[in-house]
């Protein structure tokens, strides 16, 4: 048995949960390896010709007594359409478990995690898995509106929760990096961690490098393959190109070659 | 058998389930110095398939030589280099290079590559180009010579017997289509270098065609290769004149493939009544 497979996931649930977004629940045919936060499955979504490749998502959830692991899908184009459209009883070939994950934090620090869009799902993931008391550990989530944020406040016990909405209708107004907590008092934090869209996660790097603080991010380039052989994921990083799906998807910010 | 840059160093795919079980791997295409490829985008899917631009992102003979041969050379299957140059001279100096591995049995000499400004394709789009490089390499190696054809050429057989009479053992066909993707919306490309090359079961038609001329223009036994996924298109090559087949793409789609596809061969010689499949090569029925 290799170290990575490729298995048939039952759908158990998959939960609508606002108008883009999809809570999806798949049981494994065994006992799920080990998985952590900014991990990812490559699922093939089945029956077309036009959705050739696998699409990749973020491991969101673990239960490894009911063996299950869940993923939120944001709907951005045919494939994750067409995944969404799934109903429980149905079977998903799943490649797992894939890519580097966060680095988990030390005793006694004090993270934040920033999540926009579907990328707080491994916010989430790691704000729950980082063993740290909820008063170390904030998260900010970001979204355009009210409408597009999901109920996330059973997770309140892993740490404080901040919602930003661009609009004004829910939380702080402005992007994630217009949040007090982003603006002036990064230096009160020995990590941080985002996972969202690129130029998101660029403006919290760029906040980032400036306090001097610790910060990961996990990037979503285009893949094929997921395990290391086309290529095609790379991002420039200070040893080289570096597939994004093996030596990624998580990068420290000082191994990337962005302008921030 | 693994498709030269579909199955990386055979260590990504050894990570699924021993490589042992496989006919042979094609490694992922080697250069004599680094190489960082093409800029990001890098790939675009397209129906049935997918255009790539990678432009043999690899980090040289040397390098493989000292650090990858080492953890792979007891692999138990067949591993294979897939050799590329900018000159000719490039060429034969990865091949010489190659030539003193041990467990190194066989070249492929890549003259198809579709996303490299100079060398690759170049050398395999004209007779006299395939001749020169192949004839030179061939003086630099004592094993088995394969060379990789590129599909886009008028005839593939005039290309396939100019490296047979070079002293070629084998042809493998086809490398990828060259092709392109257009964002409507945005009106850009979808990949940084504009074209790149197709592969997956939208060439198979193309690809298959291809392998059934060249096996009946050259007396050297022909691999084939494009868009395979399961054991039927394996014989269907099989059937139009190939000695044996790669697998790549469907190796992104899952890499258990090509166990899948050996197991469907024996199924399908079983149910023909059939010892070998050297008994189905080229056995068309018309």
């Amino acid at each position: 048995m290799g170290k990575k497979s490729v298995s048939d996931f039952e759908v158990t649930d998959n939960i609508r949960l606002n108008a883009t977004n999809f809570l999806i629940k798949l049981k494994a045919p065994g006992s799920l390896p080990v998985v952590k936060p900014g991990q990812f499955v490559n699922i093939d979504i089945k029956n077309s010709t036009e959705i050739f490749l696998r699409r990749p998502f973020s491991i969101f959830e673990v239960d490894y007594n009911r063996n299950t692991l869940s993923i939120i899908v944001k709907v951005l184009g045919r494939g994750s359409k067409k995944l969404t459209e799934i109903v429980p009883g149905e079977k998903l070939s799943i490649v797992f478990p894939l890519g580097r994950h966060f680095s988990y934090p030390d005793k006694n620090d004090r993270i934040l995690a920033v999540g926009g869009g579907s990328g707080l799902a491994p916010m989430l993931f790691l704000a729950k898995e980082s063993g740290l008391p909820a008063d170390n550990v904030d998260i900010i989530v970001g979204a355009r509106s009210a409408a597009d944020h999901v109920e996330i406040s059973a997770y309140n016990k892993y740490g404080k929760i901040h919602l930003t909405t661009e609009d004004g209708s829910l939380g702080t107004k402005g992007f994630v990096t217009d949040h007090p907590l982003l603006r002036n008092e990064l230096k009160n934090y020995d990590k941080v961690y985002a996972c969202g869209p690129e130029g998101m996660m660029k403006a919290v790097a760029g906040k980032a490098k400036k306090a001097g603080v610790f910060c990961e991010v996990s990037l979503e380039n285009l893949m094929a393959c997921g395990f290391g052989v086309c290529l095609c994921c790379i991002e420039p990083t200070v040893k080289g190109n570096s597939c994004v799906c093996t030596e990624g998807p998580v990068f420290n910010i000082n191994d990337l070659k962005w302008q921030i | 058998m693994l498709a030269s840059g579909t199955c990386g160093f055979a260590e990504e795919i050894n990570d699924f389930y021993d490589v042992s079980q496989l006919g042979g791997i094609f490694l992922k295409g080697t250069t004599p110095r680094n190489r960082d490829g093409n800029l990001y985008p890098r790939m675009a899917e397209t129906p049935s398939g997918m255009l790539n631009a990678v432009g043999l992102q690899n980090k040289g003979i040397d390098y493989f030589i000292e650090n990858i041969y080492p953890r792979i050379k007891d692999y138990g299957t067949s591993l294979i280099v897939n050799v590329n140059g900018s000159t000719i001279e490039e060429y034969v100096e990865v091949t010489e290079k190659v030539n003193e591995l041990d467990n190194i049995h066989a070249i492929e000499l890549n003259i198809s590559c579709p996303n490299v400004k100079e060398g690759g394709m170049a050398f395999g789009v004209t007779c006299p180009g395939a001749e020169a490089v192949t004839r030179e390499v061939r003086k630099a190696y004592d094993k088995t010579l394969i060379v990789k054809l590129s599909p886009n050429v008028t005839d593939v057989s005039e290309i396939a017997r100019a490296v047979e009479g070079q002293g070629a053992d084998g042809v493998s066909l086809v490398n990828t289509f060259l092709g392109m993707a257009i964002d409507s919306e945005t009106r850009k490309p979808l990949l940084s270098t504009v074209t790149g090359g197709l592969s997956g079961p939208a060439i198979k038609p193309i690809a298959l065609r291809m392998v059934w001329q060249v096996s009946k223009a050259v007396k050297i036994p022909v691999i084939g290769i494009g868009g395979i996924m399961n054991a039927a298109d394996a014989i269907e090559f099989m059937l139009a004149g190939a000695s044996a087949v790669q697998v790549g793409t469907a190796l992104f789609k899952n890499p258990h493939i090509p166990l899948r596809i050996i197991e469907g061969v024996d199924d399908y010689l079983q149910r023909h009544n059939i010892q070998s499949v050297s008994e189905l090569v080229g056995r068309l029925q018309m």
